[in-house]
């Protein structure tokens, strides 16, 4: 059925050119738009960040292949690849600048690089001023021109197709899975070992990479530019294109992109007519259409047809796993010691040298009141926060003021207290995020498909350790629908799947039901008996005792105790903390 | 240069400093209280402007069905909503008390604008209009998706301008115009001729920001405000209705914009769509200041102010894109200064 869909789409494309010339100009501009909407799709909907710059990065392919094969007679293929380089350093740049803070200065920076180059393409005489360049001469491959506009309109899909198929293929990998992962926040991904950082700047690359092609194939379809097509207002209404169309698919950029040039044309016909006055009253309906779909659609267009297409088939594994492995350390041999941590909030200490040994094979309880420091002393451990002094060491080596993706790298994997799962994906991806340090493939093979037999490995590891907690039956339905109790088991076997050699788990009983905690229960006896080493912060003191081999307990950010279960049971310190006072 | 084009340079600088400090002051109190970039700020520049303009001639402008229009939908809105929640014996007086200030403003700017009173008079009228348009956009495109991530929200706020500049268009036409100064007074200092409204520019910008110190620092409803923007849930815990906050931040922010478009519809002429550049640059000041301090605002405000009006001395042509190109190096001062920070959806 989705086969179908995809053929009667393909079959559709290719028909537009036996249609009036109308519809192939139409049909070629929606292609040149999809490529953007593409990047889009893949910056705002998937990774949640966004950009007004698009119609720039447009302007800047466009504009660079006309100076180049006018002014200098340059070969347009040279020229695309001066316009992707430049499109590059210019998103490198802006990247650069903007990414590390909060996820409304990409959008203000693109905003405002977008009008200031809007205003360079109008002004610089080298560049035509508002009347722009004329005589750009037509593409040729090998002598032959691609003057006839529907061979024209072919060449353009061809981009746009392999576009798609690329993005598709990207998000089904590995770093397209981290990838998925940034629109939480960036903690998840780097505790994997992905590099937030270098994700979110490679989708804004990719997204003005294509951005840049679309520009420079419309320059050579046009045979002339002029700022005008790429003025904010453009880069805008590629916004609203995959916000109607639905964001969080790649075909919502398809959607979207045929609605409004259809949209866009009619209500530039009628509109004035209607009105009585020549402008761009579309603006008008545009802006109301997206007010409607933000406040009753908020998915787009497209959500509303997957929902009768049937669901996707089930990712292919392979049989065997034979990813490498990490060697366990011995049982007893000392794993994982903190040294005097300490961590300051202003005025405020929050954990105030603390220091205990977790050794290979224990599971180690660190529990405490609320407030007492565990969560801030967890996060010191895992690297999500700088420590103000102190040490960690992870087997003999410092893994203190490390990065959390490096510190995953040495073999630490953790849970979440508030569940980080990609709630549209499947528990089975969802599991696969923990082997991204287990393997390598890059963006180019993901995206060239090369990757199938290692995806499979993954594949296969994932439904292993999937089995492992005994949560194989769910494997393919979506991680959203679980219930909590179940969510955190598949936080579990993500940390699993890292192979790491500390099991770090942040309050994984909290929020869960009886028969749920008894089942987590289970399952951790089940790890020890495997020889895994855990850490488990909880105030859930029940839950702990029959469990640990050994409890930490912290109160206002002191170490309060340390020992074996039944000598803390009847520590009158810790009673007191814990039931004020006997 | 002589010092006699610096000094002229630096007042006309200062001018346009001042009404961004305005729009910049708008731009980060909408943020804080809503989390919504807001970029149609500069259209109630515009608005108000055009607004004005359209009294001077003595027809009804087109705001004033704006507001009406805008009333209903919102009245509609707020039934629809207490019908879903299951509240419909509250539905007749809520539909009551949304529709009266639309309909009592709508009914005074009919009944006024062809009667030709006195410009003190019109800038009033145009104030109350402007000024109601910013609690009904608040109510008709942002109060249902409040709790949107800030991306949906910015989306939104686009949506809002690009129908915003059309229905400009619209009301307005495509003429430029230009309104009356308030004073056509010239004050000779040596090489300096400061004009009238260049001084009521600045007492006005200096009387408002006073006049926002106090409200902020002094009355409960600015507490209130400058709660929600620290800590929403906090605020919502003592009793601050979020909702009634947006609505009040609105309002400032349309009084504020409406303001400055009286204020320099005397000295360039304002077409429907000469807001959004206005507001963004408002936009840039608030970036200085990092979207959250107001005094940082202000020098960001002076800054492009500054760089405005001398490289349109020097690269006239070039003007805004000195201006835009600036936020570039303001924003790796920013990002090298941050401590590393990230925001969830």
């Amino acid at each position: 059925m989705r086969r179908v869909g995809l053929i009667v789409f393909l079959a559709l494309v290719a028909m537009i050119p036996l249609c009036p010339p109308f519809y192939v100009t139409m049909g070629s501009y929606i292609g040149l738009y999809t490529m953007v909407a593409l990047g889009l799709v893949l910056l705002t909907g998937v990774t949640g960040l966004t950009s007004f710059g698009q119609a720039a990065f447009m302007g800047l392919g466009a504009y660079t292949t006309a100076v180049l094969t006018t002014t200098l007679s340059w070969s347009p293929w040279l020229a695309l690849v001066i316009a992707l380089l430049l499109t590059i350093g210019v998103a490198l740049v802006l990247g650069a600048i903007t990414l590390r803070m909060g996820g409304h200065y990409l959008p203000l920076a693109t905003i405002a690089w977008g009008i200031s180059l809007f205003f360079l393409f109008g002004s610089l005489p080298e560049l035509g001023g508002q009347t722009g360049l004329s005589d750009i001469p037509a593409l040729a491959i090998a002598g032959v021109e691609f003057r006839d506009e529907r061979i024209y309109y072919y060449l353009i899909w061809l981009v746009c197709l392999v576009a798609m198929w690329g993005t598709v293929n990207l998000l089904d990998s590995r770093e397209g899975r981290a990838i998925r992962a940034l629109k939480g926040g960036l903690s998840m991904a780097e505790a994997f070992g992905a590099s937030g950082l270098r994700l979110k700047m490679v989708v804004f690359v990719y997204s003005a990479i294509l951005a840049c092609l679309a520009g420079w194939l419309y320059a050579h379809m046009q045979r002339f530019v002029n700022p005008s097509p790429f003025g904010v207002n453009t880069g805008i209404e590629f916004l609203f294109m995959i916000t109607i169309g639905g964001a969080g698919s790649i075909w919502g950029s398809v959607v979207g992109a045929t609605l409004i040039t259809f949209l866009k044309t009619a209500l530039q016909g009628i509109l004035p007519k209607l009105i009585g006055q020549t402008g761009n009253f579309e603006t008008i309906v545009f802006g109301v259409m997206i007010i409607l779909v933000l406040q009753w659609m908020r998915g787009g267009i497209w959500v509303f047809f997957e929902r009768f297409l049937p669901s996707k088939p089930n990712k292919a594994i392979g049989d065997t796993s034979d990813l490498p492995m990490r060697t366990q350390p011995q049982r007893g041999e000392p794993l994982l010691r903190v040294d005097g941590i300490r961590k300051e909030f202003g005025g405020l200490v929050a954990v105030k040298n603390v220091s205990f040994d977790v050794c290979a094979g224990e599971i180690v309880g660190l529990i405490g009141p609320n407030g007492a420091g565990k969560s801030t002393t967890f996060n010191l451990i895992s690297g999500e926060l700088p420590r103000t002094d102190g040490n960690v060491y992870l087997g003999t080596e410092k893994i203190s003021g490390l990065r959390p993706s490096k510190i995953a790298r040495r073999g630490l994997s953790r849970t979440f207290q508030h569940v980080k799962l990609i709630p549209g994906m499947t528990v089975i991806e969802n599991v696969m995020i923990g082997a991204y340090l287990r393997t390598s493939e890059g963006f180019f093979s993901a995206g060239l498909r090369l990757n199938r037999t290692i995806e499979k490995k993954v594949g296969a590891e994932a439904a292993k350790q999937l089995k492992r907690v005994g949560l194989e039956e769910s494997m393919y339905v979506p991680a959203g629908s679980l219930p909590l109790g179940k969510q955190r088991i598949v936080e579990i076997a993500r940390a699993l799947c890292s192979d790491p050699i500390l099991l770090l788990l942040d309050e994984p009983a909290a929020g869960l039901r009886y028969k749920e905690k008894q089942e987590l229960a289970r399952l951790l006896e089940q790890l020890r008996g495997e020889g895994m080493t855990v850490l488990i912060v909880e105030h859930d003191m029940e839950f702990l005792m029959n469990l640990v081999d050994r409890i930490v307990v912290m109160e206002f950010g002191r170490k309060l105790a340390e020992g074996l279960p039944h000598e803390i049971r009847s520590n009158p310190e810790v009673l007191e903390a814990y039931l004020g006072g006997v | 240069m002589d010092s006699s084009i610096f000094l002229l340079l630096a007042q006309d600088a200062l001018t346009n400093g001042a009404i961004y400090i305005l729009l910049a002051m708008a731009t980060i109190l909408i943020f804080g209280v809503t989390r919504i970039t807001f970029l149609p700020q500069g259209e109630f520049v515009s608005y108000g402007a055009l607004t004005l303009a359209t009294l001077q001639m003595g027809k009804v402008p087109g705001t004033v069905w704006l507001v009406l229009v805008l009333g209903v939908v919102a009245a509609i809105m707020e039934a629809f909503r207490l019908q879903r929640a299951g509240l419909s014996r509250e539905i007749p007086v809520a539909v009551v008390k949304t529709l009266i200030p639309p309909l009592v403003v709508s009914g005074i700017g009919y009944v006024c604008a062809p009667l030709n009173l006195n410009l003190g008079l019109q800038v009033l009228l145009t104030i109350m209009i402007v000024t109601m348009l910013g609690p009904l956009v608040y109510r008709v495109a942002f109060r249902p998706i409040a709790d949107a991530s800030i991306l949906n929200l910015l989306i939104a706020a686009v949506a809002v301008h690009f129908a915003l500049v059309g229905l400009g268009l619209l009301f307005f036409g495509a003429e430029g115009v230009r309104t009356p100064a308030f004073s056509e007074a010239q004050i000779n200092l040596g090489v300096l001729t400061i004009t009238g409204q260049s001084i009521w520019i600045y007492v006005t910008s200096i009387a408002f920001i006073g006049l926002l110190a106090y409200f902020f620092g002094r009355t409960m409803y600015g507490k209130a405000l400058r709660a929600v923007a620290f800590n929403r849930n906090g605020a919502r815990l003592v009793g601050i209705s979020p909702s009634l906050a947006g609505t009040l931040a609105f309002a400032l922010a349309a009084l504020i914009g409406c303001l400055s478009g009286i204020l320099i519809g005397p000295i360039t002429t304002i077409y429907y769509d000469s807001g959004f550049l206005i507001g963004l640059k408002g936009f840039v000041s608030a970036i200085v200041g990092g979207m959250a301090s107001y005094p940082l605002a202000a020098g960001g405000a002076l800054l492009v102010g500054f760089s405005e009006s001398f490289s349109s001395f020097w690269l006239s042509a070039y003007k805004d894109v000195v201006v835009f190109t600036m936020i570039i190096p303001v924003l790796l001062w920013l990002s090298l200064r941050s401590v590393h920070f990230e925001e969830e959806e």
